[in-house]
Order: C-alpha cells, then sequence, then structure tokens
C-alpha cells in the first residue's frame, strides 16, 4: 500500500531529536534543571519551574499517518491545530478533544497536561489513546515504549504515564494516537433543567445506548451533544427533547472559552465521581456529565481541598496563580512518585516541581 | 525450556529453609491457609501454559488484604520470591511458580463488592470470574465490556495484571480503558489505591502503569470497573474470501469508512475448517478466508452501517455475504470463531498459540511471510486473528510425542514474534510476556529501555521479589538470547559479558 502523503508545513518540519538530545544530555552534565516548553498554552496549569528553557517547537511535524490505520504519529512540537486540520480532512479526528487554551498549543503539550474535553466520559481521555512514545529521559537517552498498534502489551505502559506527567517524567519526542472516525452527524440539543435534575437526566440517559457525545450545564441550562449516525442521532434527539441548538457552541465549552467558565481570576477543575454527592460544588456549572465541575475564582476557598478529596475527587487549576496548582498527594503515594520519577530522571532536571514539589 | 529459571539470566535468591517460610507465614494465615504438601501444592505448578511447570515451597491462599500485605512484608523480609495467581488462565506463563518461592492465589477473594448501575460501576475482589461481572450487571442493562476468550474462568485481577482484550475490544477498549482504580499492596505491605472514582485522578497515571505490569509490581485486592450500556442491537455478518489477501484489504476499507465493529474476526481456510468441522457453525468450507464482523448501537444506526459494510466487503471482492438471520445463527457464527483452538485439536495432537500485533496494513506481508517460515521450519499453522485491532493468533501444530516438534514449534514461535516486531508491531497484543516471551523482548526493546523499566520495577518493588524473571528480561538474558541471533552481522548488547 501507497504511504499516505504527508503535508510538508511549508517545509519548516524538523526532527531535532539529536540536538535535543544533546542540550538534554549537557543540562546532566552540569546537573542544570531545564523547562520544557511548548507552545504556552497551558503554562497555567502548573507550578513554575525556574529553570533553563528547553524549546520544543523547532521539533515538529506529522511522522506517518495512514488513515485506514487509525493511527497519527507527530513530533511533540507540532502544533495541535495542524494536526486536527490533517485529521478532519480525512474524516477523522481526537477523540479526547484536548481544550484549546490559546493558538500555538502543541502535541506534546496536549498529552504531557493530559486534559481531555467534553467527550471524557464517552469516548475517553488523553491516556486511552496514546499508543506510543518516543522520549528522552533524565540522561538525553532516547527511549521507545508502546508503539503504533492498538494492542500491545509488552513492557510497562510507561507510555500511557507520559500523559499528565506535565513533562517530569520524560521530554516527550513524538507521539503515536489512536484516531477515531469524525461522527457522521453531530446535533446539539439545550434543555431547560436546573442544575441537579439535569445531573439526574443525564445519569439516566448515559444508562441508556444513546449517542452522547457531551453534556454540559452552565449552571442555567443542560446542553446535550449527540454524535453518530444521521438515523441513530436524530432519533435519540426526538427522545430526549428540548430545543435544537448550534453544534459549534460546543467549541466554546471544550476551550473553556464558554462565558460560564471565563472572570478574571483563575479557573479551577474539579474532578469528582460523576453521580456522587457534590457537596458545596453542587452549584457550579459542569461538565462531562457532571465529571468535572468549573470554578471561575483567584482560588478554590481553602476547605474545598479537603472537601473534594473526601468527595473521592480532586482539584487542579488551569487558569491563575494562585496555589496549590495540584491536589495534594498522601503522604505514601507522593513517596511513590517520587520514586517513579527518580526511576526515569534520577537527576530531577525534567520540569521539577511543576506539578509538586518533591518531584 | 524456560521454565527453568536460570540462576545467571534470570534472577538469584538465595534459597531459604521451607520449614522457616511455613513457620512464618502459617500464624499469618486461616487455618488451612497455607499449603505445604506436595500433592497439593503441584495443581499449582502450571497455569494456562501446561508446557511450563515449575514448583514453589508454599501455595498462600489469603482472604483478606491484611493476610496479603503481612505475607508479602514476611516474603520481603525473608529474601523469598513471591508470585501471585488468579485462576491461572493465562496463556504465557505469567502464573509460573518461582521454584522454592511463594505462591500467593487470590481465589478467596470471590466476592463483588457492589454494583452502582447510576454510576454504572462494579466494585469487585480480583478473584472474581470475567464473566460474572457482566452477568451481575445484566438486570441493570449493562456489561462489562472486556470479554478474553477465558472469560468464563478468568479473574478480573488477572485481567488487570494482564490488561486483557478480547473480541470486542476494537470498539470497547482493554481492561485498562475500564477500569477507575485499584486497590494494591506492595511488597513493603502497603495498601495504596491507584487511580479513583473520579476521572484522571491526581499526579500520575500510576493506575495505567500498574494496569498489564504482569504481577511485577504489586497485588491486586480490589478494582472498581467501569460498566457500559448493553448495545440495543446486535448484529454479524459473516463474509468469504478465496483469497487470505483480499480479506485483509477488506479489513482496511472497512476501518478506512469509519465504521468502528464491535468486533472484526478474520480465520484463514485451515482454522476456518478445522472450526467448522469441530463446531457446525455454517463456514463455507472452500473459502481461504472469512470475515466476521459485528456491528452493534442503536438499531437505526446498526441497519444503516450492516448495510455500508455489506456493500465494502462485496467491493473488496467477498465471494459471499452473509448476515445472520437471527440470534440463533449469530451464535452459532461465533461459536465457530470460540471454538477455534480446541478445533486445532482435529489437525494436530498439540497446538501453540502465539500471540503477535501487527499495523493492519502490514497483514498481507506478515500472512506470507509466516507461511514461508512454517514451511522451513516444517511445521503447519493455521491463523485466527482479531483483524480489526491487528492482533495475530497464529496457531502452530506439532506433535508433542514427536522428537524435537516442541523445540521447533517454539523456535518458529518466536520467528514470528520477531517478525511482528520487525513490521513496527509487538511479540504480544493480549497474552502477556510473562515467562513465555521474555527473550523475545530484548528484540523489541533496546538495553536502555530494558534498563527503564528495572528502574520502574524498582520503585514498587526494590528487593525485585514479585514474580521474577517474567516480563522485563535482564541484560544478562538480552546479552545471551542476541548472542543467539545476530542481525545483520551486528552484535546486540556488545559491552557485556558473555557467558
Amino acid at each position: 500500500m501507497e504511504p499516505f502523503p504527508l503535508p510538508t508545513s511549508n517545509g519548516s518540519d524538523a526532527d531535532l531529536t539529536a540536538a535535543l538530545a544533546e542540550a538534554l544530555r549537557g543540562a546532566a552534565a552540569d546537573r542544570r534543571p531545564l523547562e520544557i516548553r511548548g507552545g504556552g498554552t497551558h503554562a497555567g496549569m502548573g507550578r513554575p519551574v525556574p529553570a533553563t528553557p528547553l524549546e520544543m517547537t523547532g521539533h515538529r511535524g506529522v511522522v506517518d499517518y495512514d488513515p485506514a490505520e487509525l493511527v497519527l504519529t507527530a513530533r511533540a512540537g507540532t502544533p495541535l491545530s495542524e494536526i486536527e486540520a490533517l485529521l478532519a480532512g480525512n474524516g477523522q479526528m481526537l477523540a479526547f478533544e484536548p481544550p484549546r487554551l490559546g493558538p500555538g498549543g502543541t502535541l506534546g503539550g496536549a498529552v504531557a497536561t493530559g486534559l481531555s474535553g467534553p467527550r471524557r466520559p464517552f469516548t475517553g481521555g488523553v491516556r486511552d489513546f496514546v499508543l506510543g512514545v518516543r522520549i528522552l529521559d533524565g540522561r538525553g537517552e532516547v527511549l521507545r515504549f508502546g508503539g503504533t498498534v492498538f494492542k500491545n502489551v509488552a513492557g510497562f505502559d510507561a507510555f500511557r504515564l507520559m500523559a499528565g506527567a506535565h513533562g517530569t517524567l520524560g521530554v516527550l519526542l513524538d507521539v503515536s494516537l489512536r484516531v477515531v472516525p469524525r461522527p457522521a452527524v453531530e446535533v446539539a440539543r439545550v434543555l431547560d433543567l436546573p442544575s441537579s435534575e439535569a445531573l439526574e437526566r443525564v445519569a439516566d440517559l448515559m444508562r441508556r445506548p444513546l449517542p452522547l457525545s457531551g453534556a454540559f450545564h452552565d449552571g442555567r441550562r443542560l446542553h446535550l451533544r449527540l454524535s453518530g449516525g444521521r438515523a441513530g442521532v436524530e432519533a435519540a434527539a426526538a427522545r430526549i427533547g428540548g430545543e435544537a441548538a448550534d453544534p459549534a457552541a460546543w467549541d466554546a465549552i471544550r476551550d473553556l472559552t464558554h462565558p460560564a467558565l471565563s472572570g478574571p481570576g483563575g479557573l479551577w477543575r474539579i474532578a469528582l465521581p460523576r453521580t456522587g454527592p457534590s457537596g458545596d460544588f453542587a452549584s457550579l456549572p459542569w461538565d462531562q456529565g457532571g465529571g468535572v465541575r468549573w470554578l471561575a475564582a483567584e482560588a478554590p476557598p481553602p476547605e474545598a481541598w479537603a472537601q473534594a478529596a473526601s468527595l473521592g475527587g480532586h482539584i487542579e487549576r488551569i487558569r491563575g496563580a494562585a496555589g496549590p496548582a495540584f491536589q495534594p498527594l498522601s503522604p505514601a503515594l507522593l513517596a511513590l512518585h517520587q520514586r517513579v520519577k527518580a526511576a526515569l530522571d534520577p537527576d530531577g532536571l525534567l520540569n521539577p516541581g511543576r506539578m509538586y514539589a518533591e518531584i | 525450556m524456560l521454565d527453568q529459571f536460570d540462576p545467571r539470566l534470570d534472577a538469584d535468591f538465595p534459597a531459604v529453609d521451607p520449614a522457616v517460610l511455613r513457620a512464618r507465614l502459617e500464624p499469618l494465615l486461616p487455618a488451612g491457609g497455607l499449603l505445604t504438601r506436595l500433592e497439593s501444592i503441584r495443581a499449582y505448578e502450571t497455569d494456562g501454559l501446561p508446557a511450563y511447570r515449575a514448583l514453589p515451597a508454599v501455595v498462600a491462599l489469603p482472604e483478606t488484604v491484611e493476610q496479603v500485605a503481612a505475607i508479602l512484608r514476611a516474603c520481603r523480609d525473608l529474601g523469598v520470591p513471591v508470585v501471585a495467581r488468579g485462576a491461572g488462565t493465562g496463556l504465557s506463563g505469567g502464573a509460573l511458580p518461582f521454584p522454592g518461592g511463594v505462591l500467593l492465589v487470590l481465589s478467596k477473594f470471590s466476592r463483588i463488592l457492589g454494583i452502582d448501575p447510576v454510576a454504572m460501576t462494579a466494585r469487585v475482589q480480583p478473584g472474581v470470574r470475567n464473566l460474572a461481572v457482566s452477568e451481575a450487571a445484566a438486570p441493570h442493562g449493562l456489561f462489562y465490556a472486556p470479554d478474553p476468550s477465558s472469560q468464563l474462568a478468568c479473574s478480573i485481577g488477572g485481567n488487570v495484571a494482564e490488561n486483557a482484550g478480547g473480541v470486542h475490544c476494537l470498539k470497547y477498549g482493554l481492561t485498562v480503558h475500564n477500569i477507575l482504580s485499584a486497590q494494591v499492596v506492595t511488597l513493603d505491605g502497603e495498601i495504596l489505591t491507584l487511580g479513583g472514582p473520579a476521572s484522571d485522578a491526581a499526579g500520575y497515571d500510576l493506575m495505567a502503569l500498574f494496569t498489564g505490569s504482569e504481577g511485577l509490581l504489586g497485588v491486586v485486592t480490589e478494582v472498581l470497573l467501569r460498566l457500559q450500556p448493553l448495545p440495543e442491537t446486535t448484529r454479524l455478518i459473516l463474509a468469504a474470501f478465496d483469497d487470505v489477501g483480499r480479506a485483509a484489504e477488506a479489513v482496511a476499507a472497512i476501518m478506512a469508512a469509519g465504521v468502528v465493529p464491535a468486533g472484526l474476526e478474520m480465520m484463514d481456510g485451515p482454522a476456518l475448517r478445522a472450526a467448522e468441522d469441530f463446531a457446525g457453525a455454517g463456514y463455507p468450507r472452500d473459502a481461504a478466508a472469512i470475515l466476521l464482523c459485528e456491528i452493534d448501537g442503536q438499531a437505526e444506526d446498526v441497519a444503516e452501517e450492516i448495510e455500508r459494510v455489506s456493500g465494502l466487503l462485496r467491493a473488496s471482492g467477498a465471494t459471499e455475504v452473509r448476515i445472520a438471520r437471527d440470534e440463533a445463527e449469530r451464535r452459532r457464527f461465533w461459536a465457530g470463531r470460540k471454538g477455534a483452538f480446541p478445533a486445532m485439536g482435529r489437525l494436530a495432537p498439540d497446538y501453540y498459540c502465539i500471540d503477535g500485533a501487527i499495523p493492519r496494513k502490514a497483514l498481507p506481508f506478515v500472512l506470507a511471510e509466516m507461511g514461508r517460515l512454517a514451511e522451513v521450519h516444517g511445521l503447519e499453522v493455521a491463523n485466527v486473528f482479531h483483524a480489526g485491532d491487528g492482533n495475530l493468533h497464529p496457531l502452530i501444530l506439532y506433535d508433542a510425542n514427536r522428537e524435537g516438534d516442541l523445540e521447533k514449534a517454539e523456535a518458529l514461535g518466536g520467528a514470528i514474534l520477531e517478525l511482528c516486531v520487525s513490521v513496527g508491531g509487538s511479540i504480544t497484543g493480549e497474552h502477556g510476556v510473562g515467562r513465555e516471551k521474555i527473550n523475545q523482548m530484548c528484540v523489541q526493546f533496546s538495553p536502555a529501555e530494558v534498563n527503564a523499566f528495572h528502574a520502574l520495577k524498582a520503585a514498587f518493588d526494590p528487593a525485585g521479589l514479585l514474580n521474577p524473571g517474567k516480563a522485563i528480561p535482564t541484560l544478562a538474558r538480552c546479552a545471551e538470547y542476541g548472542g543467539m541471533h545476530v542481525h545483520n552481522g551486528a552484535l546486540p548488547f556488545a559491552h557485556l559479558e558473555r557467558f
């Protein structure tokens, strides 16, 4: 079979593996920590890393893509927009709908931050679609984990571990993703339901084999999205009722620019069990069928952290500067994190402190 | 044979006096919870790969997580290797006991602790059988998606350890996609919860790292599973081809068209004829290959997709396209596929099931090359694939009673796995590395990658006592194995001492 022709990105594609490895080995030699930088769109998510920058945006380009294989491999600095346009041109998409927090976001940033969009409870998160990675470990060694096949249980799934590790376990060089067909039809409905009734309604709908692909509540109204074949989507829309809406409005929900999520202060993502009690977070707008509550504020109230944990959830900062940026870990789990970090980055050179001071 | 652990090439632990071991473990367990007599231990000497056998010093049958923790601590203190075992159905020798070590059997952890139909979760102990979860969820209109062919017998703990797949994982994912959290015990006896009931737990995704770690990182004592709604409608298409390559092209055409079948299986001529003789499934005996394509979902969508897929199959040169008329016929079509392995008994006294994964586009090349390799080794191969996700199960036919046949089968199996790696695939799609494919790991991964795996293991198990000699080879083993497989004149692991 002929390889699928890849876009040339105006000649800007470049494989900087050798230069990046060299930079890392240099940093390792003089124990100089590095801050891994992509497009900078997710800078608000972690703690500041006062270290020498390692610029990744030059290491870009799609390495392999064959639509019939449903697998795409690209260098970490490849703009997400370029990848999404290429996929769209072939009737495919990224199933985890990474939020686009600004122009210039990269594939590496989307994977490293591990942030998934509205489809998360319906199709899965970033780590569910990562098939393999090539990384530089803390010594500047190139390692490949996983591959380009759907089923692969050789070795530990260190590639999934990279999703959401914020670059603290390795510098992502390239990532192989499973991609999915774009649904033939997408429709949006809006229902006038208060938050708690909407939650129950969504929980009930999710128990049925319906083509739901989004369930967001803005504080006043429930927004549903349906994706699939025409006949199935239309039948489901009729069953669900409400008013028809423009599915393009879901871009704002995905990209966290919806008015309910905006404000001058920060934005906090509070993940909770989808159908459990929500404590003081009950009045917040929610997405992912109730699995994520959004708090637009400078900082969560101090007691929120303990409450999120007691509800089985956790908080992370998306925008803003107040700390902590991530839900504190139990001492035993934190100690395990330190050992895992040391396994791949023994000198603590890669984004040290980005997630927690200790890793 | 690889069931013989080699202290030089695997792991070396000072022998522990069985009497000391018994004295230390017996008080930690309920009466009858420690098996020490040869006749009761013998039942555990092998798992689903019966060619490999080894005897542990003792078999421990704990009933509580505290007992598991206490046993693991004792093993750490004594420096004795410990292997966890679920139902023992694994096909790669992952639960093969370490000779003279402790076998930790989780069969008494057999309770479903709760089904939450609103949250769509099931909280289960690791000894619960895979199929029992779906049976318990069915009254709520839900099911547990991963369905390895051993689902009647295999246990959830083993599924987590192996990241089990199955026929339907093309659409519904592997075990890693269908678990929310797990309670695990480390060798230090520390009880940890990885993952959580809310998605994307804080910190590293240790749940994902742990899934498929083949018992090298810790022991699973409880799992929170994600359930899914039972599909409204399920239909199955059977398509016949007079050429295996054309069947492979039809698979690519279906996937490229944006269809995500619930299952997409392929069998070649020898496999389908044996299955037909065994199960009377109604397969066309003269076909060179058949595809089974299952579509599920809402009735409206399924009707539309069945129409599309039938068209694609015909356009790809199918000589016959049959849609199962009713549930009885659908089950019969599946019965042939599911009986494919036992059906091999009609072709040869023994078969050796291989489990490689390849990019789908490499299928025609790999099939041709596999035929050539089989000829070189003088053995027959029948092929069964999870075609949609590129997971091959070549079945090597041999006769264990014939001198040298088993060795030939193992050599051919190894060559097929290396072929999978050479086209960008993997030495194991779903059965795990275990003991069986420990040498082939050296082909798929570089010494630096193997070292990284050891470092990750040490983060959980610094003493290396959990399931030693499995899943991740030592570099000494790779040096020895690599020495026998010189590629292009280049000797890998050149810096290592040769034995």
